[in-house]
């Protein structure tokens, strides 16, 4: 064995970048560095940091929308991003949420949130798989029209069914039952330095009607278990799956993989986590109506998962902060939103076409690699 | 077409090898001596040719499938017929696999190799006839199911699953054969890191037994040509077959490349598999198969062994082109 091509010392090296650098430090350090930045993250809104912080409007509320956003690109990101699916009516999932909890706790019942949440999303995943079943036989291009189609169809039923609450919508949606624990203080800086403001506070977790915090809290927890679920899966046979038939359908399925099977799967768990988010948009908004799920709604999520780099979770998190985030803390130029977006997009698609954080494995490969020398000492020692 | 007479494989790995590099008559390349000191000396300054390890263990695991012992039928191709409209893409073609062989199937260009290829793996459905694994018609199942049962193929354009990196592309084809779903990798539970640990491992012997083993992390784009073709190998491996389907694997080698690749082939199914294999080059096909089944305009038109092959004359007249009426 002179030719093995293979010694450690073959392989080219590579200068630390911050990448390897954080993956290198101690796991006490990282872990640590993850609760400050989750302690940071619960904080945000309570900061007050000048510049970030919204002027016009409550900064909770646009956090809270800013989370929606992120929630929906996580779970667009497994349909669009891991399986491949070009999906242009995830709007028609997000509106099977927000509706579910709107029927069941306002509109003709009145059950606990927490009852209604878990129903909503099991309907939206039905739904996605009702929707899924017939569809997805069909590929690419196709498969984008019927989605917009059912986007439209979600749309203009809840407009014309009577018993939905038409074109009025559903109002009264009541606040999830909540708990008083702590209060915590926010930061004034009116005076040029941080200032500990003990008057204006949140209490943690009170869902009130003027105080949008504890909804971001919330939508910040949901955020995280949905995240440690899509890191579960993806890095398993699942994961691979889908990743296979995004790749090259006929391929993986002479492989192996029941491609329909699983890009039904990836359908039905993206309207999930899609109806999941229309479930916390309703409960925060406290009413809804069909003109909260327009069709443009479906190409902003999409233009979240894609801008920030499809396949990517890091990268969609980051592009649905940029769609969401921006145009509430640039409101003065509202009046020049959609140029700026669409200038963006534009530029984006010129350097960027990947998105602004494209997929990368180097964890999982360096993680294969360590594996792999491994092995090869141990071969070596024979 | 039963050619009792036809070697057993069992006995012959050395029989195939030493088999004197016959189609040195065949057409004007030069003549690549296939003794492994020869061989070593044109390979050594290609870097793309990768040694591979062949005494890594790479044996099919037991997937299920009843193992039929050597020399056994293991896939019947039953007088299919196979029309696109009016097209005849295959007429009445029958001929089986014994298990342990390296059944070569060659053809001019368009005579149907691939298009027999797509019938065994499920791609089409045969417009009468039908194929018999393991002496049960094939039917209507679908190509993953196929793939399970142990078929499985390589593809004449690479068809490799290009942003995933090489491990993944193997781990994907030992994934046919287990069941981790949603909720056993959402609570990692025992099946989940069961599997997860054998595939590694074998995904990972896979790759040092192609001379890959360097290039787990790299992404399947970024392989050179040759990596990536062994890299589909590996990946049809991974499923642990019964019957190892390769489509054109040589397509755009080198001379000392397709040296290599034989050697490959032949230690493949050293270890176990059984190989059929659809091949232009004539010289490469004759030193490694022990049967060959030639198909001209979607007929079968000669089987046996490459001696006989070589000296048939309907084989040469669809090669070189002779009158038809002298050829029949």
């Amino acid at each position: 064995m002179s030719t093995t091509t293979s010694t450690p010392a073959a392989r080219k090296p590579t200068s630390p970048g911050f990448r390897e650098r954080v993956t290198n430090l101690p796991k006490a350090v990282k872990i640590l560095l993850w609760v400050l930045f989750a302690i940071f993250l619960f904080l945000l809104p309570l900061l007050n940091i000048p510049f970030i912080t919204t002027e016009g409007s409550d900064f909770g509320g646009v956090l809270f929308t800013v989370a929606t956003y992120v929630l929906v690109a996580l779970g667009l990101n497994i349909v669009v991003g891991y399986a491949g699916l070009l999906d242009l009516g995830y709007v028609g999932f997000y509106a099977i949420g927000a509706y579910t909890i709107g029927v069941l706790t306002s509109e003709h019942a009145h059950m606990s949130w927490v009852v209604v949440v878990p129903i909503a999303i099991v309907i939206a995943m039905i739904s996605g798989i009702i929707l899924g079943a017939p569809t997805l036989r069909v590929r690419g291009d196709y498969l984008a029209i019927v989605t917009l189609g059912f986007g439209e169809i979600v749309r203009l039923t809840l407009v014309n069914s009577e018993w939905l609450g038409g074109a009025q919508g559903i109002s009264d949606i009541p606040k999830p039952p909540g708990f008083e624990l702590f209060e915590v203080p926010s930061i004034d800086w009116s005076s040029g330095a941080p200032v500990v403001d003990l008057d204006t506070t949140s209490t943690f977790l009170k869902f009130g009607i003027n105080d949008f915090v504890p909804y971001y809290w919330l939508a910040l927890g949901i955020i995280s278990l949905v995240l440690l679920f899509d890191i579960l899966v993806k890095s398993s046979r699942v994961g691979r799956a889908w990743e296979a038939t995004r790749e090259d359908e006929d391929a993986a399925e002479l492989m192996g993989v029941p491609t329909f099977r699983f890009k039904l799967l990836a359908f039905a768990l993206g309207a999930a986590i899609g109806g999941l988010s229309g479930a916390l948009f309703a409960t925060k908004a406290g009413f809804i109506s069909p003109d909260s799920f327009q069709l443009l709604l479906s190409i902003l999520f999409l233009a979240a998962v894609v801008v920030g780099g499809a396949g990517n979770r890091w990268g969609v998190i980051v592009g649905a902060i940029v769609v969401s985030y921006f145009p509430e803390r640039f409101r003065e130029f509202a009046d020049f939103r959609v140029l700026v977006f669409g200038l963006a997009l534009m530029l984006l698609a010129i350097f960027r076409p990947q998105g602004l954080l494209p997929p990368r494995r180097t964890v999982r490969a360096k993680r294969a690699d360590e594996r792999q020398a491994v092995l090869e000492e141990g071969e070596a020692s024979v | 077409m039963s050619d009792p007479t036809q070697p057993t494989s069992g006995d012959d790995p050395t029989a195939a090898a030493a088999t004197p590099d016959p189609a040195g008559t065949s057409a004007g390349t030069s003549s690549v001596p296939v003794e492994p000191t020869g061989e070593r000396a044109l390979a050594d300054p290609a870097d793309e040719v990768t040694d591979i390890n062949p005494e890594v263990d790479i044996a099919p695991e037991d997937i299920g499938v009843p193992v039929v012992s050597e020399g056994e039928r293991l896939l019947e191709v039953d007088e299919v017929t196979l029309r696109f409209g009016g097209v005849v893409a295959l007429n009445e073609v029958s001929f089986h696999i014994n298990k342990g062989e390296i059944l070569g199937l060659i053809g001019p260009n368009g005579a149907g190799k691939t298009t027999c290829f797509n019938v065994m793996t499920g791609v089409y459905q045969p417009t009468s006839g039908g194929v018999r694994y393991l002496g049960k018609p094939l039917g209507k199942r679908k190509k993953f199911q196929i793939t399970k049962l142990g078929i499985a193929r390589t593809f004449q354009n690479i068809r490799l699953f290009a942003n995933m990196t090489a491990l993944e592309n193997v781990l994907v084809g030992v994934d046919a054969h287990h069941s981790t779903g949603v909720v056993s990798a959402m609570f990692r539970l025992p099946k989940h890191r069961r599997e997860e640990a054998q595939g590694y491992a074998r995904a990972l012997e896979l790759l040092t037994f192609m001379g890959l083993d360097g290039k787990a992390d790299e992404l399947a784009r970024n392989l050179p040509y040759g990596d990536q073709r062994r890299l589909e190998i590996a990946r049809a491996l991974a499923t642990s077959p019964q019957l190892l389907c390769l489509d054109e694997p040589a397509a755009g080698f080198n001379p000392a490349e397709k040296a290599k690749l034989m050697e490959l082939i032949r230690t493949i199914r050293d270890q176990g598999y059984t190989v059929l294999l659809i091949e232009h080059d004539m010289k490469l096909v004759m030193g490694v198969t022990d049967r060959i089944v030639v198909l001209e305009f979607g007929r079968k038109i000669a089987e046996g062994s490459p001696a006989e092959i070589r000296d048939n004359p309907a084989v040469i007249a669809a090669y070189l082109g002779v009158d038809e009426e002298d050829a029949s």
